[in-house]
């Protein structure tokens, strides 16, 4: 009789084990505000196309604590989303070939977050001027 | 054994089939010196303590890729591993998660092993050569865009990272991918095309979430995600081209 009798772990929890995989599924969770906030503008154009009361009462509705609680809570969550996205991407890309030298992991996620940021600051301050 | 002689414990997952139902835990305390490997703690065991205890090993320096070892956890060789930097904790031991534990730390790797076949890990020449033609020629970056990816060992360190694959046993993985992608952006190689169709199949990439674990724990800088993720976008291009340029499909 054949003694072998291979043992299957389970998987259960699997996420729990190992601090990377905790920070891999913090990254996952906080794509739910990504898409969350993305449900708001479009919410927000919605209420646009209904005229202006309407696009009041959605502005007016934003400045309820609760919402403006929300949005301090996305801001972290889409923050870090941003930071852990930028550190995968060098390893999800072809070789970048700069000068004849591969272009470094940390230039990558390096220009990529610099990138996130000053686009973030051109979008604030296009809103912030259009707003005055 | 001398009156400072440092003593750490061991804890070592057991499993026998033949009279185990499941693996369980078991503590041995090995005397050990700074430059001791785990590996050499487990031999110690085994020497001295308890014959039964079963692993693979053969080199003792990072080159062989046989004693991988989940260590407090972390898939990692057992040779370049050392109890000095987990004393005076305890030090956990088990077999390589991911894969069927075939007796205590030895798992079963025959999955891996077809998955190895499957990705034809030889250059298929494009076209039939003589000898008289001579050796092929190889320009600096065409060995630079495939060298890294042909430093895998086979230590299956990268497949005990995966979650995916632990989840799903059928997924082609990272090692295979990587070997699939040295072959692939090899200069010398014609048999992209039938590689492709692993790539795109059920069992390719596309069971990849990028976790990116795998490229952690590689001992050999191999950076199988990178490989993975790569074909991510060949396989995309293979899918769109097909409108093309019709050729083959998926396994």
């Amino acid at each position: 009789m054949n003694k072998r009798r291979p043992y299957v772990r389970s998987m259960d929890g699997w996420w729990k084990k190992n601090p990377f995989f905790v920070e891999y599924m913090i990254h996952e969770a906080t794509a739910l505000f990504v898409a969350a906030y993305a449900g708001i503008l479009l919410f927000g154009l919605l209420r646009l196309s209904q005229g202006e009361a309407a696009w009041n009462e959605w502005l007016m509705a934003l400045k309820n604590p609760w919402y403006i609680g929300f949005h301090l809570l996305a801001l972290v969550a889409i923050s870090y989303h941003t930071y852990t996205w930028f550190k995968i991407m060098p390893r999800t890309m072809p070789p970048v070939i700069v000068g004849g030298q591969r272009l470094s992991a940390w230039a990558i996620t390096g220009s990529g977050l610099a990138v996130a940021a000053a686009a973030s600051a051109a979008l604030l301050g296009l809103v912030w001027g259009m707003a005055r | 054994m001398s009156e400072n002689q440092k003593v750490i414990e061991i804890e070592v997952l057991r499993y026998h089939p033949e009279k185990d139902k499941e693996p369980h835990k078991q503590v041995f305390e090995v005397p050990f010196t700074d430059d001791m490997s785990v590996l050499q703690g487990v031999q110690y065991i085994k020497d001295y303590l308890d014959g039964s205890l079963s692993f693979r090993w053969s080199c003792r320096m990072a080159i062989c890729g046989s004693c991988g070892m989940m260590i407090n956890g972390e898939p990692s060789l057992s040779c370049q591993t050392f109890l000095r930097d987990y004393y005076p904790a305890r030090v956990r031991v088990e077999a390589l998660s991911h894969f069927p534990i075939e007796r205590d730390l030895v798992i079963n790797m025959e999955g891996f092993i077809e998955k190895l076949e499957s990705i034809q890990p030889y250059i298929i020449p494009k076209e039939p050569r003589t000898l008289a033609q001579g050796e092929y020629l190889q320009t600096p970056e065409q060995l630079n865009a495939y060298e890294q990816f042909s430093s895998c060992i086979n230590c299956l360190l990268c497949y005990a990272a995966c979650p995916q694959f632990g989840l799903n046993s059928s997924f082609i993985g990272p090692a295979a991918t990587a070997l699939l992608h040295r072959y692939n952006v090899d200069s010398r190689d014609g048999g992209k095309a039938e590689r492709m169709e692993l790539i795109n199949s059920e069992e390719g990439v596309f069971n990849c979430t990028a976790v990116g674990y795998c490229s952690e724990v590689c001992p050999k800088h191999v950076d199988p995600a990178n490989a993975v993720n790569q074909n991510k976008t060949n396989a995309a291009a293979d899918y769109f081209l097909r409108f093309l340029a019709p050729k083959g499909g998926a396994k």
